[in-house]
């Protein structure tokens, strides 16, 4: 299935994906400087293309799992140190707001979670970000 | 197989390194035997990880790959002796690996490398001691890496290994698991060890600030990997917060020939925002279990200095309250006289130097004192005062980088004191 064409306009619409990163942290957290860099370095060649082609949303290189927290959405809501761990849910969205501290960032999860109780969310720090533009 | 690809393995190797070999120690209870073992397991790794691609879990097929060396030696020398079947049934290498990473015991593996890091910090070793064998042990480095970070000889440094390795020996090392009093006597123990490797670094002059860096670089490791384990530790946060925050200014602390910037003086575009942020975020964790303590006030300090955009911005009100609750917790001439900086900031010199005048028969010998004392005096206008100061902390400086920093303070306080643009400042009070 190719992607959903508007019949009245004949406008392509977008259809989005997200590309969740997943590495073994230690590992990547033992790279120096020049292995790290040369690694964003070729993946700056990708990102490139894609956001001449008006394709490529925001980009996030999120700090260690060491910043963060996690809220779980019970009542009341409960902080835990350290990222999200549990395997019985899945990732199911994101959001990026800007906060000026941790303290504002779990506000803004408790009141999302309020209105959508149950499950968690983990509140991290992000280290890099490019906000993209999607231009289909 | 490429070079490239060799830095690869040798950067999983060295990230699994803490696990496999805190591993390895608790089953042969002897230190050499868990370093040679894993030592052998690298080289193995180096053999097969090109051909067959590197394993899910690194630090698990070390572990294992280790035992079995180690094993296969000790059958070799004692002649066929017979094997316990728990070790028949993981020899064969090829399909063992995914029953193993269940094996291997998730709770064994937090005080696995908490011990490997705890018996570094043997009380009767001397600082530099445990510095250098916890970069040896814990992190890996070569004794030529260390030696080089040390500005001193291989053979100097292998030797203080040696005798560091001795006398930990001797102590015997702790196997039973720790409970929680025991634990947390341990994490504060390892704490200190690691701002150890950090301030060995930090505190290099500009000359060799290049080749000391990667001690930074690995106190940092070491700290992330610690909160990793023990995630609800404020005081782990306080001292991850702290390095990283002081680590953030590196690019800005020293000048082309090699002398030492002032805080004041930065280009504070240098400073690493990354860091700043991740600094940050520690401290606001740390915060919340409202359980203070001398990492978390100090890196809540390096937090003012590091939210100011220039000079002027900085809270020194704050920073002033936050010496005062270190003295509380962590009392010390030391933690008196930085707060005297502050002091002068928001009440003037002459309450800075009331302040630090008390302090002058512990710190009789210490030339940050003079430094310090001169530089208040000069504000005050006392300036014949303030040369004996500044002579004084000249001739106590133990190397030429602190005599060299103190004359940067001189030269700092001659050019604030003539008057800028339009007339004189006020003397009472400096930016």
């Amino acid at each position: 299935m190719d992607r959903l064409q508007n019949k009245r306009s004949g406008k392509v619409l977008p259809m989005l994906y997200a590309i969740l990163c997943y590495h073994d942290e230690d590992f990547v957290g033992s790279w120096s400087k020049d292995q790290d860099e040369a690694v964003m370095k070729k993946l700056a060649v990708v990102q490139d293309k894609l956001t001449q082609q008006g394709r490529l949303g925001p980009v996030a290189r999120l700090l260690p799992t060491t910043a963060a927290a996690t809220l779980r959405k019970e009542d009341p809501p409960l902080v835990l140190d350290g990222p999200y761990a549990e395997t019985k849910e899945q990732l199911l969205g994101f959001y990026i707001v800007d906060c000026k501290n941790l303290d504002e960032a779990l506000d803004v999860a408790r009141d999302l979670g309020s209105a959508n109780p149950g499950g968690a969310y983990e509140v991290r720090p992000v280290g890099v970000f490019r906000p993209g533009g999607i231009s289909a | 197989m490429r070079e490239a690809d060799t830095a690869w393995i040798e950067t999983a190797l060295t990230s699994a390194r803490p696990q496999a070999v805190g591993a390895l120690l608790r089953y042969f209870r002897d230190l050499d035997t868990a370093e040679e073992a894993f030592q052998n397991a690298c080289l193995r790794a180096l053999k097969t990880w090109p051909q067959n691609g590197p394993p899910r879990d690194p630090a698990a097929w070390l572990i294992m790959v280790g035992r079995n060396v180690a094993i296969d030696e000790v059958r070799r020398t004692r002649k066929q002796q017979p094997l316990p079947e728990d070790d028949q049934a993981i020899s064969d290498l090829d399909d063992a690996e995914g029953a193993l990473a269940e094996r291997l015991d998730g709770s064994h593996y937090r005080d696995d490398i908490l011990r490997l890091m705890f018996i570094c910090c043997h009380p009767q070793l001397p600082a530099t001691q445990q510095i250098a064998l916890a970069l040896r042990i814990v992190s890996g480095l070569t004794v030529k890496q260390i030696a080089r970070a040390f500005l001193v000889s291989d053979a100097a440094m292998e030797q203080r290994i040696t005798r560091a390795k001795a006398k930990v020996a001797e102590a015997g090392t702790p196997f039973e698991t720790p409970g929680a009093i025991e634990r947390s006597g341990r994490l504060a123990g390892v704490a200190a060890m690691i701002y150890l490797i950090f301030n060995e670094g930090y505190s290099a002059s500009g000359d060799t600030a290049e080749i000391r860096k990667p001690l930074c670089e690995e106190a940092i490791r070491l700290a992330r990997l610690l909160l990793r384990l023990f995630q609800s530790e404020p005081e782990i946060m306080g001292l991850t917060a702290l390095i990283l925050l002081q680590h953030a200014r590196s690019d800005a602390r020293f000048a082309k020939d090699g002398s030492l910037i002032l805080l004041d003086d930065q280009d504070r575009s240098l400073w690493n925002r990354t860091m700043i942020a991740e600094g940050l975020a520690l401290i606001d964790k740390a915060m919340r279990h409202r359980r203070s303590g001398p990492y978390q006030i100090q890196a809540a300090i390096a937090a003012l200095h590091a939210r100011a955009s220039t000079p002027e911005e900085t809270d020194w009100t704050q920073i002033d309250l936050l010496y005062g609750a270190l003295e509380v917790v962590q009392p010390s001439p030391v933690v008196t006289l930085n707060r005297a900086v502050a002091v002068s900031k928001v009440r003037g010199p002459q309450a800075a130097l009331d302040l630090i005048e008390p302090l002058a028969p512990k710190l009789a010998n210490y030339f940050h004192f003079y430094g310090v004392r001169g530089a208040f005096l000069m504000q005050l206008g006392r300036n014949d005062e303030a040369r004996i100061a500044f002579d004084r902390a000249i001739a106590l400086a133990n190397t030429s980088a602190e005599a060299a920093h103190i004359r940067m303070h001189i030269d700092r306080l001659i050019r604030d004191s003539q008057p800028k643009g339009g007339g004189a400042r006020q003397g009472a009070k400096v930016d």
